[in-house]
């Protein structure tokens, strides 16, 4: 018996709902590494959406799409942790309320 | 021999090279050589002045028309057909005028290095001397009216100048020497509008001021000179016919003048109306005679020359006395084609010349200063010329302006000879007793003063005795022959033409001739004879040889100086010295010079009535009088105290002109500076008016326009701008979260502008 075929939009609602659960812990969290982790939910939102359309249409390009985003959210996580490693050697602190010296 | 017509530039350029030469290096030359440098410079233009003669005599009197080099065409306009060059004219008028200038000239000079002596300004007043020739010089060889008035100012300059000379004498006297020098060139300034006018109308009339052109004879040719035996020093003057001119381009004036009389009926047309041309002559004339009354002191503007004499004593000699003020004698001789053309006019020249000489001969009497004697006694005779100028005698004019030239020169050396000699008198005596420095005001020039000198100033005396029979009229003396012939002149013109001016001039100019006679012998009375007065004049001594040797120069002239121009029929004398010297040499310049006869008669009464005002004199002024002299005799006396009054108080002409010309204008001037332009124009129209206008608008913009409107305007913009940044300014947090925010907000706003199209789409628009 074949299992039952899972329609896109389910795929997409989920990813839409990862993506604003990221977007609600970027806007939200005060930890500078909880908000990538965030940063990062909401690229695997996207991921997954790419590969739910990727299954709808028979195209592998939206998977291949999905290989560059995962390499540049690497790049760009290695980049931003080692600004907070930075940052926190000045600050001590994770808590990003507290770089506020453009504060008018 | 005519090449020497060529020196002629010299006769200034000699002058004026001495003059700046004193001018830049006079305080390094030290007395002698500033003397050396400007005696010298006369002595050059003298010896170019007969150089010049001697040409003439060489080339028949024929009159030569010299360019200055460098100096071609002067004033040349040639759209308006205006041609003024600087041209010399040699002919024999001319250079009478500079032999006399020149000759008398550095006699003068070479006195006043004696009489200067000591003076802070030696270099400078020097430099003024020589100036003066170069004017009196230029005014007299030029061969237009404009060279001439060119002259007439510079020596009217040089008059004001030396006047004043000793404007920093402390005391008020320096300012009276410097009112004097104001005086003179005010008053000649009105003469000398008369003169420029005349000049003016001349040239409007003839296009021309030359007298007469380069080539030009003088019309009508004198005739004259053939008739009288030859003259002693030139060769047989040959027989001259009226020359037929018939003009190739533009006449001279005085040519052209004569044609137009002949022909008749020309007219002058002046724009607004025209004049017959016999009318403008006769304005022409009366102009030149209002310029001849200033510069040669004749009434009404005669005043300034007594005043003048507030200079040193050479300046009064020279140039008031034997050049400057015969100027307009010479003006109107030079004119004589014109004056001779006028009737009118010479009536009035006659009465003023006349009227002049009389008057001044009366004041001359009453005066107690023995230069303000010599100055009115000049007036007087400036008179005799100009009356014979009005008689037509223009012959005689110059003779009397001759030999007048050289006694009056004389007169007035020798008077500064004994001013000199009794201020040294009175030095000697003031440092004699030390106390009495100099303590009571001692005027050296005060005859009364005087007394006494014949013994202690034997060769001024003498010198003085001869001036003073010269220009008293006594035979054989200089003054005689010229003033006998003015008489006779004045005489034939009444009884010969009938006229009124000539009787009534001779009449004045007989009773003139009587008081100059009376007044000289009152002055040297006065000064020579009897007894010293004072104790300076007991002590006064003679001059130096600088000073006296002039003086008998000239008492050599004023003795033969009159036998130049004897008159026809004089027994002996005619014989000897040649008739009418003057006037043969004059005719070939002067083409209405007429040789005056001899009346034995006349010549009789004239020296008679001389010496019997001289015995009168003496009479008078005897030596009891002179001893004491409280009062002068005509004072004491109640029959001529007034008129002696009158005579002292120079007729009240000053008072006159003050009250009614200075004191008038001087308000008016006054008035219209204090009242007019300072109270009217600056307080009221100036700063009332137009600066406080101008506040007043200003403020009104200041206060409610700038500071209310604009003001406002600009601070509420930056009051917005500053408000709205101020608000504006609360983006900037400073918080990571709140412009993550903005990001999210920015994304989905470019989300939905991607989008809008299927939005609409969707909601069915």
């Amino acid at each position: 018996m074949e299992p039952p075929e899972v329609a896109t939009e389910l795929y997409v609602l989920l990813s839409a709902i990862l993506f604003i659960l990221g977007t609600l812990g970027v806007l939200l969290r005060r930890n500078a590494i909880l908000i990538f982790m965030s940063v990062e939910l909401m690229l695997n939102a996207a991921n997954l959406a790419l590969a739910a359309f990727a299954r709808q249409w028979g195209n592998l390009d939206g998977q291949l799409l999905v290989f560059f985003v995962m390499t540049i959210a690497a790049a760009e996580v290695a980049v931003g942790l080692a600004l907070i490693v930075a940052i926190f050697r000045t600050k001590k602190s994770t808590d990003i309320d507290d770089l506020h010296l453009f504060k008018n | 021999m005519e090449n020497f017509y060529n020196l002629v530039p010299l006769i200034v350029i000699i002058p004026a090279a001495g003059l700046l030469i004193n001018l830049f290096a006079g305080k390094y030359l030290g007395e002698k050589g500033v003397g050396i440098v400007a005696v010298g410079a006369s002595t050059g233009a003298f010896l170019v002045s007969v150089l010049l003669w001697i040409a003439l005599v060489d080339t028949g009197f024929e009159a030569a028309v010299v360019n200055m080099p460098l100096l071609d065409g002067w004033i040349r306009i040639p759209s308006a057909g205006v041609e003024i060059p600087w041209q010399f004219r040699v002919d024999t008028l001319s250079v009478t005028m500079m032999l006399v200038v020149t000759g008398v000239g550095t006699l003068i000079h070479l006195y006043a290095v004696g009489y200067m002596h000591g003076d802070e300004r030696f270099p400078r007043f020097f430099v003024y001397m020589n100036l003066f020739l170069v004017f009196m010089l230029t005014l007299v060889s030029g061969n237009n009216f404009l060279m001439m008035f060119v002259g007439w100012e510079g020596v009217g300059l040089c008059s004001y100048l030396l006047i004043g000379f000793w404007f920093d004498k402390p005391g008020g006297e320096g300012w009276r020497n410097s009112d004097a020098a104001r005086k003179a060139f005010i008053v000649n300034r009105v003469g000398d509008f008369g003169l420029v006018l005349g000049v003016l109308i001349t040239f409007w009339t003839f296009g021309t001021l030359d007298y007469y052109k380069p080539h030009e004879e003088p019309l009508p040719v004198a005739a004259h000179g053939a008739e009288e035996s030859a003259p002693v020093f030139a060769p047989d003057v040959p027989e001259v016919e009226e020359v037929e001119h018939t003009p190739s381009g533009p006449l001279g004036v005085f040519n052209q003048a004569h044609l137009w009389l002949e022909e008749g009926g020309h007219r002058v047309d002046f724009g607004l109306f025209s004049m017959s041309f016999e009318a403008t002559l006769t304005v022409i004339t009366l102009l030149f005679l209002l310029g001849a009354t200033g510069k040669s002191a004749q009434i009404p503007l005669f005043v300034w020359l007594p005043d003048a004499m507030a200079g040193p004593t050479p300046v009064s000699a020279l140039i008031h006395a034997a050049t400057m003020v015969t100027a307009g004698v010479y003006m109107m001789v030079r004119s004589n084609v014109f004056f001779h053309a006028s009737d009118t006019t010479s009536f009035v020249v006659t009465l003023i010349g006349a009227t002049t000489a009389l008057m001044a001969g009366f004041i001359a009497m009453g005066q107690w200063d023995i230069k303000k004697v010599l100055a009115y006694s000049t007036v007087s005779q400036l008179g005799f010329m100009v009356a014979a100028v009005g008689v037509g005698a223009y012959a005689a004019a110059m003779f009397h302006l001759v030999t007048h030239a050289f006694f009056k020169a004389l007169l007035f050396l020798g008077s500064g000879s004994v001013i000199h000699g009794v201020e040294h008198g009175h030095h000697h005596v003031a440092h004699a007793r030390e106390g009495e420095h100099h303590a009571e005001p001692f005027d050296p020039q005060d005859i009364r003063n005087m007394g006494g000198l014949r013994h202690r100033m034997p060769v001024t005396y003498w010198t003085y005795l001869i001036g003073m029979l010269a220009l008293a009229g006594v035979i054989p003396f200089a003054g005689f022959w010229s003033k006998d012939e003015i008489l006779l002149d004045t005489l034939k013109l009444g009884t010969e033409q009938g006229r009124l001016d000539g009787y009534i001039g001779f009449v004045l100019l007989l009773v003139a001739a009587v008081f100059t006679a009376f007044y000289m012998t009152r002055q040297v009375a006065l000064v020579f004879w009897g007894a010293p007065r004072t104790e300076a004049a007991a002590h006064a001594s003679e001059s130096s040889p600088t000073m006296t040797v002039p003086l008998v120069i000239l008492a050599v002239l004023s003795v033969i100086g009159g036998f130049m121009n004897i008159p026809d029929g004089f027994p002996v004398l005619g014989s000897l010295f040649g008739v009418h010297e003057l006037t043969s040499w004059l005719e070939h310049s002067v083409v209405y010079a007429h040789a005056g006869s001899f009346n034995f008669l006349l010549a009789t009464a004239a020296v008679l009535l001389a010496l019997a005002a001289i015995y009168a004199g003496r009479l008078i002024y005897n030596d009891r009088v002179l001893r004491t002299l409280r009062l002068d005799p005509l004072e004491a006396d109640p029959r001529t105290s007034r008129a002696f009054a009158l005579a002292n108080a120079k007729l009240y002409w000053d008072e006159f002109y003050f009250k009614y010309i200075v004191y008038p204008f001087r308000d008016a001037a006054h008035w219209l500076a204090d009242r007019l332009d300072w109270a009217f124009w600056h307080d009221f129209v100036h700063n009332e008016v137009i600066y406080g206008t101008f506040q007043r608008a200003t403020r009104v913009l200041t206060e409610p326009v700038d500071r209310g409107l604009i003001d406002r305007a600009f601070n509420a913009i930056g009051e917005t701008i500053r408000a709205a940044a101020a608000r504006l300014r609360t983006i900037q947090t400073g918080y990571v979260r709140t412009y993550a925010l903005s990001v999210l907000f920015g994304a989905l706003l470019v989300m939905f502008i991607i989008l809008l199209p299927v939005i609409r789409e969707l909601l069915g628009m």
